[in-house]
């Protein structure tokens, strides 16, 4: 380990992780931008999910050198190739995720909605999709991770992301440097994952209020992820 | 550029399938290198995960542990490796199954936690040993999480392998790292081909493994 190379190269290092965040994030807010549409449609039209589900699943998977390799035909050695396909895998986490929220809405809470006079619309946004965002954000922050991970396989095809200090370690025979992106590929999810725990608190305030066996059962339900990430190299 | 158009030039060309380094060949060692990474995976992470269900300990760390397998990033861990021992089989089988063992603990652990404990006194109060409570009652009733944690594990590593080829082993991922290297889009993109074809493959295969495994009454319980 040489200490010395990482204040050397700073700059470089925080350019490179700041493209290697972009990759993933954005990829994983387009995956929900696209889920939380889907996921309702799927929870009001029933047949609509077992078949999106299923295209969903065979995208999981699908390693992702190979759907970089089918996009390079379309979009070329670029961003978009790296993000289409990060986004495609973040759906096999996030449309499951926001339907069972939706789904995890008790049906009195639903009622009462009714019964206060709350329309079709108003009833979704400000009761039933409130109600589904710690389970909507477990499977976001699953996505987060693994985006922000697979992105560093970006180098492979050109594409600039903490891969760039693998790939260039390993030809310079310089361990720091292959460490280095590692730690930061590890720091940059975790510290991804941070943020999106406090989002979580600051959307559902009533769920610190609750008592403590409660708490527990819904943390339980927060966390109702398989225990899969979304893709896989 | 059409990326059918080129996969199909390049798989059907005789000189693919003839001779060294060829189509079969690379499909063999991919095949073999995930199926023995799998197998030592699986011996060390199954009787674990069962163990640590059966007693209930250590699950926070097992949380932990899934949290940190989805960010580490596999190219990385597969490089730091040669530079570490150079290459050998042992460069990429032990990251392989090191990436490998937390699907496999954690579905194991928790598909052994979830047992009905109804289920488990009354088996003990018919008299069976703990040993008998695990092989005949905890296993079966954990296989849909077992299995589903097999697969996963197999779909990791398979995926894996083709990273594998930057490090030099053969496979598949050889032939989109050469082309790559070489500006051979035809040989990239059938390459590509052939591993979507695997990855499909495999998740056919574990249907099957699941029909073999689980037991009838449980097939409707664990949809996965």
């Amino acid at each position: 380990m040489v200490w010395s190379w990482i204040p050397q190269n700073i700059g470089q290092i925080g350019q490179i992780t700041a493209q290697n965040a972009y990759l993933g994030i954005v990829s994983a807010l387009i995956g929900l931008a696209i889920s939380v549409p889907l996921g309702i449609a799927c929870v009001r039209w029933r047949l609509l999910y077992p078949p999106v589900l299923s295209v969903a699943n065979a995208f999981y998977a699908i390693p992702t050198l190979a759907l970089f390799v089918v996009l390079i035909a379309y979009t070329g050695l670029s961003d978009a190739t790296v993000i289409i396909t990060l986004t495609l895998f973040s759906l096999c986490v996030l449309i499951p995720n926001v339907v069972d929220g939706l789904r995890s809405v008790p049906e009195p809470v639903r009622q009462a909605a009714t019964a206060m006079g709350f329309g079709q619309l108003r009833r979704l946004m400000q009761v039933e999709l409130p109600v589904a965002v710690p389970i909507i954000i477990a499977g976001l922050r699953v996505a987060t991770i693994s985006s922000i991970s697979l992105a560093s396989l970006g180098q492979l095809i050109g594409v600039s992301s903490l891969g760039y200090f693998f790939i260039d370690g390993l030809q310079r025979d310089f361990p720091t440097e292959i460490f280095v992106g590692i730690a930061m590929v590890i720091v940059l999810a975790l510290a991804a994952d941070l943020v999106l725990i406090a989002i979580r608190r600051l959307l559902t305030p009533w769920q610190r209020r609750r008592t403590r066996p409660e708490a527990v059962a819904v943390l339980v339900a927060g966390q109702a992820v398989p225990h899969v990430g979304a893709g896989v190299p | 550029m059409n990326f059918l158009r080129f996969a199909w030039t390049w798989l059907t060309s005789s000189q693919q399938w003839h001779g060294g380094d060829t189509i079969p060949i690379r499909m063999v060692e991919h095949i073999g290198y995930s199926a023995l990474a799998l197998l030592i995976a699986t011996l060390i992470a199954l009787p674990l995960g069962v163990a640590i269900g059966h007693t209930g300990r250590g699950a926070y760390a097992i949380v932990s542990l899934t949290n940190i397998w989805r960010a580490i990033p596999t190219l990385g861990l597969l490089i730091i490796m040669v530079v570490w021992i150079g290459f050998s089989p042992l460069t990429w089988l032990i990251p392989l199954v090191a990436l490998a063992i937390p699907p496999i603990l954690v579905n194991a652990y928790e598909g052994v936690l979830v047992v009905d404990p109804d289920l488990t006194d009354a088996a003990r109060g018919m008299g069976m040993t703990e040993w008998q409570v695990l092989r005949q009652i905890e296993i079966p009733v954990a296989m849909p999480l077992i299995v589903l944690g097999l697969r996963t594990a197999a779909i990791f590593i398979v995926a894996t392998a083709n990273i594998a080829a930057e490090i030099g082993i053969g496979g598949l991922g050889r032939f989109i790292i050469d082309g790559l290297a070489s500006n051979d889009y035809g040989q990239v993109a059938g390459g590509g081909a052939l591993v979507v074809v695997l990855a499909l493959a495999v998740q056919v295969l574990f249907v099957g493994v699941r029909r073999l495994l689980v037991p009838v009454g449980l097939r409707v319980a664990g949809r996965s």
